[in-house]
């Protein structure tokens, strides 16, 4: 099975005043194509910075970070922002929409920063739709919408770009449970035809979803634990 | 990135916040049409002068006893009895080439009668250089023969003002008039100059032109104008570079002849240059007043500009993170803000121009102000605008775009 996500000896030291924090502490970890992972740990753990490492948000003090095979630690801004733009797809707990902004708009917008044409860009963006049941809100603003419908919204424009990897920071924590259930349900199939998924969550029922979970802990790897067999493999 | 999507990004936000863009941008409307209205009312105010000069007749230049400032019984200035003569004219004409042409010319103001109507006008005697040189020229009729300028006939080429006042709407040609007795023959209809330069009450077309001859023979005469002596030499010069050089020659050629030291200014010659500019400084005043303001509108306009893209990054902090997470890189940032900057200037750019068609218009209507919008003054005023919005949108679009996107993401 090829890697998707290579970490070597990742650390991050933040310094608060005089006080140092490890936010990551010597973490090494492979994911594999299609892999299905929940990232677990009380807060301060390090599962945020783990994942805006990886998300090319954020680079590691030492260590180093494969995507995809592209050693991407050592990047600078601008080539940081092209792998978000092309290999990573987000989703976020607020879902981090544009207000006054249609659906359709909202999901094109990573196509505009990869210079796609307005005509293509739509097309796209229609497609997503689509894909998450929404082809017939795609004029809707997100005032209009419910939070399950954002959040549907939000996987559709992190889909969009056809990224390798897909970043969830507690997607469903604003959701009731019924709701989180549905979107869980859409990353459950999206995780079926062949997409790595990896997501932080509170919650041990959300985490069941996913097929590792890995607890972090002071910055640490603690543990990856085998829930099931990837299906799809 | 795709400039389309930037305007239109750039735009919506503009849309959003109404009231406070407009209140932004009201500096910038501002300072733009004090710019534009001083250009065009300045531009007006140089085709009116353009347009008199050349009415006067181009290049002229008018020659007389005296000084400037003792001119006040213009025949004989204060101190020197030096008077103008035909002789003079042909002398200047004949000594200097770059003249064109040199009209020895006495004036006088007379009542002219026909029948029981009766006017009061300016009486020229002139000879066959006074209409060229004054660019002038007949509408009816013809002009004087030379026998009749060299006889001394009792012929009179009659202004459009006189004649109105004279013959109301009938015929002119061939009818007589009485000057202080003399009775004359209206031989042609003097094309209309309106008013003199500079002057909203001096009727150029109040006026009757005889032989010079004629005038000093048998009207003038009377008047205690004597020998051959003229009043004024109208001269017209060549090529304008010239006129400098010209009006040294004349007057040190005219002291000459009549053997005066230079150092008395026995002669003036007047190029009409005071004139413009006294016109110009009624001009200059207006314009300086209107830079002031202009330039301090465009300044607090622009910090208005920064202040207000400052606070649109801040409310946008979370914006600014989501697009660099999908992919927005600095420059993308940056481009967007700084183009919404150079949207809303030039928004006021375009605001400022319609307030100063309207300003000037007005001003124009209520103040009699020639006005003339010039195509790249606007132009230049909405470019200028974009100028403005770069340099005091930089620096709001530099933050925006040196934002950590973690932190960004993280923003309330």
């Amino acid at each position: 099975m090829s890697e998707i996500i290579h970490c070597e000896n990742l650390s991050k030291t933040y310094y608060l005043g005089d006080e140092e924090v490890h936010a990551l502490d010597d973490v090494s970890i492979k994911l594999g194509r299609g892999d299905y992972a929940a990232v677990m740990g009380p807060s301060g753990s390090g599962k945020s910075t783990f994942m805006n490492i990886v998300g090319c948000l954020d680079t590691p003090d030492t260590g180093n970070l494969w995507l995809d095979g592209e050693e991407v630690s050592q990047m600078s801004r601008n080539e940081l922002a092209g792998i978000r733009n092309k290999k990573i797809g987000f989703v976020f707990q607020q879902f981090n929409l544009l207000g006054r902004t249609s659906a359709l708009d909202n999901v094109a917008l990573p196509l505009l920063y990869a210079g796609m044409k307005r005509h293509d860009r739509r097309e796209r963006a229609y497609a997503a739709l689509e894909r998450v049941g929404l082809k017939d809100r795609v004029g809707h603003h997100p005032t209009q919408l419910s939070g399950g419908q954002q959040q549907r919204v939000a996987i559709a424009r992190a889909l969009v770009n056809e990224p390798a990897i897909l970043l969830a920071d507690e997607p469903t924590g604003a959701l009731d449970t019924h709701t989180g259930e549905e979107i869980m349900d859409i990353f459950d199939d999206l995780n079926q035809s062949g997409l790595t998924i990896v997501l932080v969550t509170h919650e041990y029922l959300i985490a069941a979803h996913a097929h590792q979970m890995i607890r972090f802990l002071d910055g640490k790897i603690t543990g990856v634990e085998q829930l099931k067999a990837a299906e799809a493999a | 990135m795709d400039v389309l999507e930037l305007i239109r990004v750039a735009w919506s936000s503009i849309r959003v916040h109404k009231m406070r863009s407009f209140l932004t941008i009201l500096g910038i409307m501002i300072g733009v049409a004090c710019v534009i209205t001083m250009m065009t009312v300045t531009a007006g105010a140089q085709h009116d002068i353009d347009r008199q000069m050349r009415e006067m007749g181009s290049n002229l230049m008018m020659v007389y006893a005296g000084s400037w400032r003792s001119r006040g019984g213009v025949r004989s200035a204060a101190g020197s009895n030096a008077v103008l003569t035909e002789d003079d004219a042909e002398a200047i004409k004949r000594e200097i080439p770059e003249i064109l042409a040199a009209a020895p010319t006495v004036r006088g103001y007379a009542q002219v009668v026909v029948g029981n109507r009766n006017w009061n006008s300016s009486v020229y005697g002139i000879d066959e250089d006074f209409l060229v040189v004054r660019n002038w020229g007949v509408n009816e009729g013809r002009l004087f023969e030379p026998s009749e300028l060299s006889r001394g006939s009792r012929v009179a080429l009659v202004g459009s003002t006189t004649a109105t006042e004279l013959f109301g709407e009938g015929q002119v040609l061939g009818q007589t008039i009485r000057v202080q007795n003399v009775q004359f023959t209206v031989v042609g209809l003097l094309a209309s100059k309106g008013m003199a330069p500079g002057s909203t009450s001096f009727d150029q077309d109040s006026v009757i032109l005889i032989p010079l001859k004629t005038a000093r023979t048998r009207l003038l005469g009377r008047q205690g104008v004597a020998g051959d002596s003229v009043e004024y030499i109208y001269i017209s010069v060549e090529n304008e570079d010239d006129m400098v050089y010209v009006e040294d020659e004349i007057k040190k050629l005219l002291h000459a002849r009549h053997r005066i030291d230079l150092e008395r200014e026995a002669f003036s010659v007047n190029n009409m240059s005071e004139w413009i500019e006294s016109r110009l400084e009624q001009q200059n005043t207006f314009n300086s007043l209107l830079s002031v303001i202009a330039a301090v509108s465009l300044i607090v306009g622009g910090i208005g500009i920064m202040n207000i893209m400052l606070v649109s990054v801040t409310e946008r902090t979370r914006e600014i993170g989501l697009r660099m997470a999908v992919g927005a890189r600095n420059t993308d940032i940056m481009q967007q803000f700084l183009v919404e900057a150079i949207a809303l200037c030039i928004a006021g750019g375009i605001l400022g121009i319609a307030m100063s068609v309207a300003v000037s218009t007005g001003a124009s209507y209520l103040a009699g102000w020639p006005i003339y919008f010039q195509w790249w003054v606007l132009m230049m005023a909405v470019a200028f605008s974009g100028v403005i919005g770069i340099f005091f949108g930089f620096y709001p679009a530099r933050s925006a775009a040196n934002k950590d996107p973690i932190e960004a993401l993280r923003t309330e």
